[in-house]
């Protein structure tokens, strides 16, 4: 018992700062067998396992890491598949300061288990030395399931069900699928191939993905239904960006997150001109906001050669929604941090492109609706910051393609679907719904929880009819 | 899916006609909606208009000039051969009304082949359509013989008088402005094209529509890559439009968003035409 407090974390080996900041390889390089072990030794196997409540969908913490613990890798997988149909993206990218580490007994005094960790070198493990062997299915119930979108909540529901013995088919916006897996994180946080890994072993279970297929405009759900399906999952997410909506936004060299990242990474322009697609590369990249988003955005900019990349960012550190890891590994890269500072304006050359920004000096007033410190302008503070390329990474609202073009669908104000939480259903009869289009942007476990949800009542209504 | 059924060069082969089978948009699409293709693994995403659909058959037809890397790439493309991926019909159909007077359809290069469909609606909605059509030069025309049946009118100009009317069609455009009870003038085509007609059209207080053609990505509302200034207001082209009231919109932003990637495109299309050639 001694023993097993004493032994620190164990660290998982990462390219160097200099190194990678330069290139778009995976940061973090994985646990071997024998540090996996190790760091699973350290858990305590908790009678009550608090960090289980930090779990979203309540992993079997404790049970995973004891398999990890005594070499049988293949079963600890099992185990976290029982809750979590992806835990090699979960492992990678969940919050787990706030969640299942922040929770673990052993933060109270010392480091946590790198719960994060060990989950994922058990679905890399799994992947790299597995048999490969799928689950059972249960026999064919001739029942049909539509699924809009391919993100973390789709691909949840997809898996589910295509077990539990319903035809599945995925209808996805884009050419490839993943949502903002494949098209918002980037590769140097989450391999592609890794996402690419999950679609086929959807595919190979039986589900079909339809893609280039606009739900709303290419076909609507009422058609949807026409065509014979039983039940549709609605999980399209919070697709469409914010903007500051101040003057001089329209300027050239002036991108959304949304559009700067998914240029770098669904279309590859990282690697232009092999690819097609271009991106601007800055020499002075300021990026706006200081979520898991704009940390993506800045590490990017650095990664396509940069000279400086600053985080600009109206409130305090304390504030900062991006997860720790990410902003340590953006400090580490080089990235710098302006913070209590927010653009007013941005000034442009003869050709309209973006030369520079005009900010103002913040300080933090009476704490807000959302419990954080109002940032007010601090008067007289204004000065002005170069920069030739600017990300705008404020955040995300619901994009009404779909919504607008569905009957009976109850929206709240903000546009998002209104939705039981318990069982995902929706207003109209048949349509479930989950993941950031219900919740608003939030995280890929919560995504994903939220299509296991629904998968059970979707389920629970083909089979008895509620 | 995406099959080319027929594929034929226009203008000298600086422009492309494809059908292309496309049942599900086929099936949707109205006048005024376009699609976004790609070619290949590594390619870009590049929307074009629906220079006009046939329901029945499942097909679409596109009509592209040749300026960059994509649409020389598009144009090796044979009949038989097939796009890699076709996303639509995105955007808003053009709103198409029954006008109190008449209509005047202006066409600029490939804009033309835009403005067909849309012509042909007003007309069938039961407008009295007068069409101006215009290119550089007689050989670069497009869709004559379509445009004099999809209008009351035609109205055809060259740049250099080889063909038609010697000048630009603004100015058939202002005299019919003056002799003509004109309630509504569409206008497609180049970017300055546009922005003249506008000018013109302020003048005489007729309300135009235009159709822009702002840098796209996906074309659902997700990246704000399209965005265009309209009436003070910044508007997604790809869901708020891509047709706007030409009186309101921002026409020099637009030029200077178009010319973001000037340096990579030509890079691209080098890299291309070597290998091409090679
Ligand atoms: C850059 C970035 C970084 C992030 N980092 C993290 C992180 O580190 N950790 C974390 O937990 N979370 C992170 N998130 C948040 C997380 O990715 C999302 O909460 C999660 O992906 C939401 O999943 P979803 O299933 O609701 O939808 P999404 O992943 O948004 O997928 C929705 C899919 O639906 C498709 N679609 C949309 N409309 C239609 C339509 N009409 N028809 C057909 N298809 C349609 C879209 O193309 C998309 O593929 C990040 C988000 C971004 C943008
Ligand atoms: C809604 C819409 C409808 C269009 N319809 C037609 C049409 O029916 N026929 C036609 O010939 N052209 C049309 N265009 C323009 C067409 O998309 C561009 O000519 C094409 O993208 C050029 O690609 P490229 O690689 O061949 O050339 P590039 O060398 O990449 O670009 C040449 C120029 O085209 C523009 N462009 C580049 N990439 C894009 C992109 N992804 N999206 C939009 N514009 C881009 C830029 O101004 C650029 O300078 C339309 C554009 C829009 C937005
Ligand atoms: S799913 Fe996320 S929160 Fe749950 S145990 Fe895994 S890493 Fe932790
Ligand atoms: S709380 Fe920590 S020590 Fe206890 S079971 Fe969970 S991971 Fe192990
Ligand atoms: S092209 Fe992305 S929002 Fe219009």
């Amino acid at each position: 018992m001694a023993k097993k407090e004493t032994l620190p974390r164990t660290p998982m080996p990462e390219q160097k700062p200099e190194v990678r900041k330069r290139n778009f390889d995976e940061v973090p390089l994985g646990y071997t067998p024998e540090m996996a072990m190790k760091e699973a030794s350290r858990c305590l196997q908790c009678k009550k396992p608090s960090c289980v409540e930090g779990c979203p969908v309540q992993v079997d913490i404790p049970g995973f890491i004891r398999y990890i613990k005594e070499g049988d890798f293949a079963k600890a997988i099992r185990k976290i598949w029982e809750k979590n149909s992806l835990p090699a993206i979960c492992g990678r990218v969940c919050p787990q300061e706030m969640q299942c580490e922040g929770h673990c007994i052993l933060g109270k005094k010392g480091q946590p288990i790198a719960i994060g960790n060990l989950e994922r070198f058990a679905a890399d493990y799994e992947r790299e030395h597995g048999t490969g062997e799928l689950p059972p299915k249960a026999p064919p119930t001739g029942k049909k399931v539509a699924i809009i979108g391919s993100g973390p909540s789709g691909l949840t529901v997809a898996g589910d069900l295509i077990l539990k013995g319903h035809e599945v088919t995925v209808f996805e916006a884009f050419h490839k699928g993943g949502g903002v897996l494949v098209y918002g994180i980037p590769e140097f946080r989450l391999p592609k191939d890794i996402v690419a890994a999950e679609l086929k072993n959807l595919e190979r279970l039986g589900v079909k993905f339809v893609y280039n297929c606009v739900v709303g405009k290419t076909i609507t759900i009422d058609e949807l239904f026409e065509q014979g399906y039983d039940a549709v999952f609605i999980g399209v997410g919070a697709g469409l960006p914010r903007f500051l909506n101040i003057p001089g936004e329209n300027l050239v060299g002036i991108y959304s997150a949304n559009e700067y990242l998914t240029r770098a990474n669904l279309m590859k322009a990282y690697l232009f001109p092999e690819y097609d697609t271009p991106i601007a590369r800055g020499k002075n990249v300021v990026v706006i906001g200081a979520g898991n988003v704009a940390m993506d955005a800045a590490r990017t900019a650095m990664r396509l050669g940069a000279e400086s990349v600053k985080i600009v960012y109206r409130r305090s550190r304390e504030e900062m929604p991006a997860r720790k890891a990410e902003i340590h590994h953006a400090e580490e890269e080089g990235i710098e941090f302006h913070l209590l500072t927010n653009p007013i304006e941005f000034l442009g050359d003869e050709n309209g492109k973006v030369r520079g920004m005009r900010c103002i000096k913040m300080e933090l007033g009476e704490p807000d609706e959302s419990g954080r410190r109002r940032p007010v302008p601090i008067e007289g503070s204004e000065f002005e910051m170069e920069c030739d390329l600017v990300v705008i990474a404020v955040g995300a609202s619901a994009n009404p393609v779909l919504t607008k073009a569905t009957e009976g669908l109850e929206l709240n104000k903000r546009g998002y679907i209104v939705a039981d939480p318990e069982t995902g259903k929706t207003k109209k009869k048949g349509i479930w719904a989950g993941g950031d289009i219900v919740t608003g942007q939030a995280t890929v476990i919560l995504a994903a929880g939220a299509g296991r949800k629904a998968s059970n009542s979707i389920h629970k209504y083909l089979t008895w009819g509620w | 899916m995406f099959e080319i059924v027929k594929r034929q060069e226009m203008a000298q082969g600086s422009v492309v006609l494809n059908e292309i089978n496309a049942p599900l948009i086929a099936k949707k699409a109205k006048p005024g909606q376009f699609v976004i293709l790609r070619g290949h693994e590594k390619g870009e995403r590049i929307p074009l208009t629906m220079a006009d659909t046939d329901p029945e058959k499942g097909t679409i037809t596109i009509i592209y000039q040749v300026v960059g890397k994509t649409t020389a790439l598009f144009k090796t493309l044979k009949e038989g051969d097939r796009y890699l991926d076709i996303i639509g019909p995105l955007g808003k159909p053009t709103d198409i009304e029954k006008v109190d007077g008449d209509v005047v359809c202006v066409g600029g290069g490939t804009g033309v082949a835009v403005l067909h469909p849309i012509t042909r609606a007003f007309k069938q909605a039961g407008n009295h359509v007068i069409a101006i059509i215009g290119a550089r030069t007689k050989d670069l025309l497009i869709l004559e013989d379509k445009m004099k049946a999809a209008s009351h009118e035609l109205h055809v100009c060259t740049d250099d008088g080889s063909y038609g009317h010697h000048g630009f069609v603004t100015d058939v455009l202002k005299e019919l402005l003056n002799s003509k009870n004109v309630k509504l003038v569409v206008a497609i085509g180049p970017v300055p094209m546009m922005k003249f007609v506008c000018n013109i059209t302020k003048e005489h207080n007729v309300k135009t529509l235009v159709s822009l053609n702002p840098i796209m990505v996906d074309g659902t509302g997700m990246c704000g890559c399209c965005r265009v200034t309209v009436g003070g207001k910044t508007k997604f082209a790809c869901v708020d439009g891509p047709e706007f009231d030409g009186h309101q919109v921002d026409f020099d932003e637009l030029t200077q968003r178009l010319r973001s990637y000037l340096e990579q495109e030509k890079q691209s299309y080098e890299l291309f035409k070597t290998k091409l050639n090679a």
